[in-house]
């Protein structure tokens, strides 16, 4: 197809703003999908997306509208996955910045919109939901022209659910997105950007690409330029929204590649195809490895599953490039893994498809985020688990986020309290409109990764829209904290705090274990430490009594089936030296309340 | 192979049912007592082969057995075999002169009081007939048909008993200087109508009453009782003329002797097969009166289990348990351990509890085994 005549947009909104309902219709406005085919929400596949409303993989769909060809890629709709959706902008020439007219601009809205404005994205904005009773289209259309720098008229107004405004939009859509500008002439060298891949049992892995110049065929021989991967393509095509082969792809065009590659490590997202006959000399800007931030440990609650994990990591892998895992052996907690995510939205997401999809039953440990040491001996490290912490440290760093916070104006003060708890630093606010505030902040990431979405709601009454991108690492003031439980240190419970907080939250974590662990046989001191300085310690008194009174001979079976019984329970413990600890209790630092200044 | 020495009979009726028992029990039906003598006869008579000679023991409990009709309860007696130790269960109020005197002519040997307790409010949450005085009166009683070797069980952890209560109720039943005193922490069973009326109670006060077992085993020692089960006490034989007083028939079920039960929900333990027969009284009596073994729940025990089964029970004992041929049921690295918290100790080629390890016998144990 003639490049003058494609479009390439995403849409990007906030999660329930309705960016899936809106797809649903352009699809069957576009009569991509007929009403029968038409089932809600095409575009979300996984199970777990379905239920959630979060769209974790970009896809792309192309349909036909008064002669162009509209490439829909699809973003995932959360900030932790940022390098996914700046992957996906990239591949496109403009966006749908999509709100809701009853909720307004929210945290995540204003993160997306900046990324689109970064990527030199055009930018259609649209005010959705024009029919509930409490839309304020005009309101919600001032506050998106003020972000976006753009006039109020020109906001589309629509209704994804009715349908209505859609049209209008598609028009305003081939009206304002530039066509592509690649290099269409058949002999310029082919170069495509693969923005996503998937995995198919059958087929290996499946590149998802926005072809740049020239053009790819299938049965071609090509090469990831980064890598350095060959492979051979086994097919080319374009979804509708159902995968569709087709000769070839040309410049502009959106489409898959059927790569027939068994490993999915050897095709990272964000790099460049060519072919082998007309190779480009460069790849395409922007290939950047994407970092996890925050860590935990994942271990299976029966230490048998261990293979099964171990299986089931593997394979999620094969679809989620940011997933980072390594083996992790515990004292108190056994064979299990250490996984790096991007976020916490991500862990709590591989943890429950672990959970679901692979019927596995686990113990996350808190999460911490990535550290960056230089040691004594002038050794830089990276640290994922607190308990790596070395003793003895030249310097350490932390990764910093900026946090864009939106709240109603009267919870502010609030709002800036907490901040200020969490080692905040106060960055800039502004009055979206007369009710609503946008506060930016620079906060440690670790602050973040425990309670503070929780506390954050709870300050807010629910109100507060936050959302937040990492800046990178700074210097902090920080010390690890160990736990030991019958004087042998718990790997698993070892925290890095910063200084001035570290007393509260040893003090804290020691009653919460207290609480926790069940009494035993004997008295357990728990005791908090910085290096071998005990700086809280509590006892967990030993039980007085534990006896079953009578038992006679009509009770024999009975009393034993209840010692098994209790035999049984404690498979679920875990053994540190010579103390049962319930697994409930290694995450007692998810749930401190106090301690934190 | 001698078939088992010891026999367990059990006598269902009650005057009424008190809210904390769950063993079998019926209410009244006194013109079923004569068919129900009938049918323990004919279950003993089918039982033959399974008893030896000549028994140990015998055991009459319940139910109330001295509620049973005096001439069902004499005819009884009279035909069971003879034992060197026989006890029956009885409540204070059934005790009168003309039923200890039976029971003295009938070969008993051992009268086992269910006191539970001497305070009226606390008789009242148990549901018990007899008032406080009826202790002593039947304990008096007893004296005087020259029982010498009387049994009073002890309830504590009521709901609403308080420690000082605790300790009146064990000065009362020291005061009446019994040979034998059995002392058990109330069991609330979830799900009875007891624990409904009386949980919250129980909750509130657990962790006071937590100390009741120590304070029981303090103050009962130092009266010059040996420990010598979790629950059970006796006179030490330098009080009692060198004589041993502990229960010959429960000894058998903590060493792992068989036994056989007869009645309704008795169970029976011989030669590795443990069965329960039905608690149903009509299903009972009629199987009987035809001559037929009533119905039964078979449990077939493995060498494991008899095994666990010896470690569960010996250490209930103030005696040291000979490892011998139970090396495999032990968990080695936890006696180990345990050994090192000062909860049990090895003694030769045995194992026994310290007295700390005693009130934690439940935890020890379940550690313990492998």
């Amino acid at each position: 197809m003639n490049q003058a005549r494609i479009r390439n947009f995403s849409i990007i909104a906030h999660i329930d703003h309705g960016k899936s309902t809106l797809a649903d219709r352009i699809l069957e406005l576009t009569e991509t999908v007929t009403g029968r085919e038409m089932r809600a929400q095409v575009l979300d596949t996984m199970e777990l997306e379905r239920e959630r409303g979060i769209t974790i993989k970009a896809q792309a769909v192309r349909v036909a509208w008064k002669g162009h060809q509209l490439n829909l890629i699809d973003t995932p709709g959360h900030v932790d996955f940022t390098y996914e959706v700046s992957r996906s902008l990239q591949a496109c020439e403009g966006a749908l910045l999509v709100v809701d007219a009853s909720q307004g601009v929210e945290a995540q809205t204003v993160a997306n919109a900046y990324l689109a404005i970064e990527n030199d994205l055009e930018i259609v904005p649209v005010v959705n939901k024009i029919d509930l009773p409490q839309a304020d289209p005009d309101g919600t259309a001032a506050e998106i022209a003020e972000l976006v720098g753009d006039q109020p008229e020109r906001v589309l107004r629509i209704s994804a659910k009715t349908g209505d405004g859609i049209e209008a939009l598609l028009d305003a859509l081939v009206e304002r997105i530039p066509p592509p500008g690649g290099d269409a002439s058949p002999e310029a060298p082919a170069r495509a950007l693969i923005f996503d891949s998937s995995y198919d049992q059958y087929r290996g892995v499946v590149a998802f690409v926005r072809v740049v110049d020239g053009s790819f065929a299938g049965r071609e021989g090509l090469r990831a330029m980064a890598q350095g991967t060959r492979f051979e393509a086994e097919e080319v095509g374009f979804f509708s929204p159902t995968m569709r082969a087709a000769e070839s792809l040309g410049a502009g065009e959106v489409g898959y590649v059927v790569t027939g590659l068994k490993d999915v490590s050897r095709l990272r997202v964000g790099d460049t195809l060519t072919s082998e006959r007309r190779p480009a000399a460069e790849p395409l800007p922007g290939y950047k490895d994407v970092k996890p931030m925050v860590f935990a440990g994942l271990f299976p609650t029966d230490s048998d599953d261990y293979p099964d994990l171990r299986d089931a990591l593997e394979k999620l892998k094969l679809n989620d490039a940011a997933l980072f895992y390594e083996p992790e052996t515990s004292q108190a907690l056994g064979f299990g893994f250490r996984c790096g995510f991007l976020g916490l939205l991500h862990m709590e997401i591989v943890r429950e498809r672990l959970e679901r999809e692979f019927d596995l039953d686990l113990l996350v440990t808190a999460p911490n985020v990535a550290y960056v040491v230089l040691t004594k001996a002038g050794e830089e490290l990276e640290v994922h688990n607190p308990a790596e912490m070395p003793a003895e440290v030249e310097r350490t760093e932390e990764p910093y986020i900026r946090a864009s916070i939106i709240v109603p104006k009267d919870y502010v003060g609030p709002v800036m309290e907490l901040n200020t708890d969490r080692r905040g630093r106060f960055d800039h606010m502004e009055y979206l409109s007369e009710e609503r505030v946008l506060l930016l902040y620079e906060l440690p990431l670790a602050e973040i990764v425990l309670d503070y979405y929780d506390q954050l709601k709870s300050r807010t009454r629910g109100y507060a829209s936050f959302d937040y991108d990492v800046i990178g690492f700074r210097e902090g003031d920080l010390a690890r904290v160990d736990v030991l439980i019958a004087g042998e240190p718990v790997d698993a419970l070892s925290l890095i705090v910063h200084r001035n907080g570290a007393y509260a939250r040893g003090r804290a974590l020691v009653e919460k274990l207290r609480e926790e662990i069940p009494r035993q046989l004997f008295d357990v001191p728990v005791q908090a430490a910085i290096g071998s300085r005990v700086i809280a310690r509590e006892t967990i008194k030993a039980k007085r009594k534990d006896v079953l009174a009578k038992c006679y001979g009509g009770d024999i079976t009975r009393k034993r089936k209840l010692l098994e019984r209790q035999k049984a329970g404690k498979k679920r413990m875990k053994q540190v030296g010579s103390v049962e600890v319930p697994q409930e209790a290694f995450l007692a630092v998810l749930n401190l309340d106090g301690g934190k200044k | 192979m001698s078939g088992a020495r010891h026999l367990y009979v059990h006598l269902p009726f009650c005057s009424s049912r008190c809210g904390y028992c769950d063993f079998v029990t019926v209410v009244g039906r006194r013109g079923q007592h004569r068919a129900y003598v009938d049918a323990l006869l004919a279950e003993l008579s089918l039982e033959r082969e399974t008893v030896a000679p000549r028994l140990e023991s015998v055991f009459l409990g319940g139910g109330t057995p001295t509620f049973t009709e005096p001439e069902q309860l004499g005819r009884l007696l009279g035909a069971l075999p003879q034992a060197l130790e026989v006890t029956v269960e009885a409540n204070p109020e059934t005790v009168t002169p003309g039923l200890a005197t039976l029971l003295r002519e009938r070969g008993v040997t051992r009268v086992s009081l269910g006191v539970q307790s001497f305070r009226p409010h606390l008789l009242e949450v148990l549901g018990r007939q007899a008032g406080p005085d009826d202790a002593g009166r039947a304990v008096a009683i007893l004296r005087e048909a020259r029982f010498d070797n009387i049994s009073l069980d002890l309830i504590y952890g009521i709901p609403g008993q308080s420690a000082t209560e605790l300790e009146v109720d064990l000065e009362d039943a020291l005061a009446l200087e019994p040979e034998h005193l059995s002392c058990y922490e109330l069991e609330a069973k979830p799900g009875t109508r007891f624990t409904h009326a009386h949980g919250d109670e129980i909750a509130r006060q657990a962790e006071a009453m937590e100390t009741y077992f120590e304070r029981v085993v303090a103050r009962v020692g130092a009266a010059g009782y040996r420990w010598y089960e979790t629950a059970n006490f006796c006179r030490s034989p330098e009080l009692a003329g060198g004589r041993d007083l502990r229960s010959r028939h429960n000894l058998a079920y903590w060493r792992g002797r068989d036994y056989l039960g007869i009645g309704i929900g008795a169970v029976s333990t011989i030669r590795g097969r443990r069965w329960r027969t039905t608690p149903r009284l009509g299903e009972y009596l009629t199987a009987l009166a035809a001559r037929r073994r009533p119905a039964r729940e078979m449990e077939e025990l493995s060498p494991e289990v008899r095994r666990s089964e010896r470690v569960l029970l010996g250490l209930r004992l103030d005696e040291p348990l000979p490892f011998a041929g139970l090396e495999g049921a032990f968990d080695w690295p936890a006696v180990e351990r345990l050994e090192q918290a000062g909860l049990v100790r090895r003694r030769e080629a045995a194992l026994e509890l310290t007295p700390r390890g005693r009130f934690l016998g439940g935890g020890v144990t379940a550690e313990l085994l492998a």
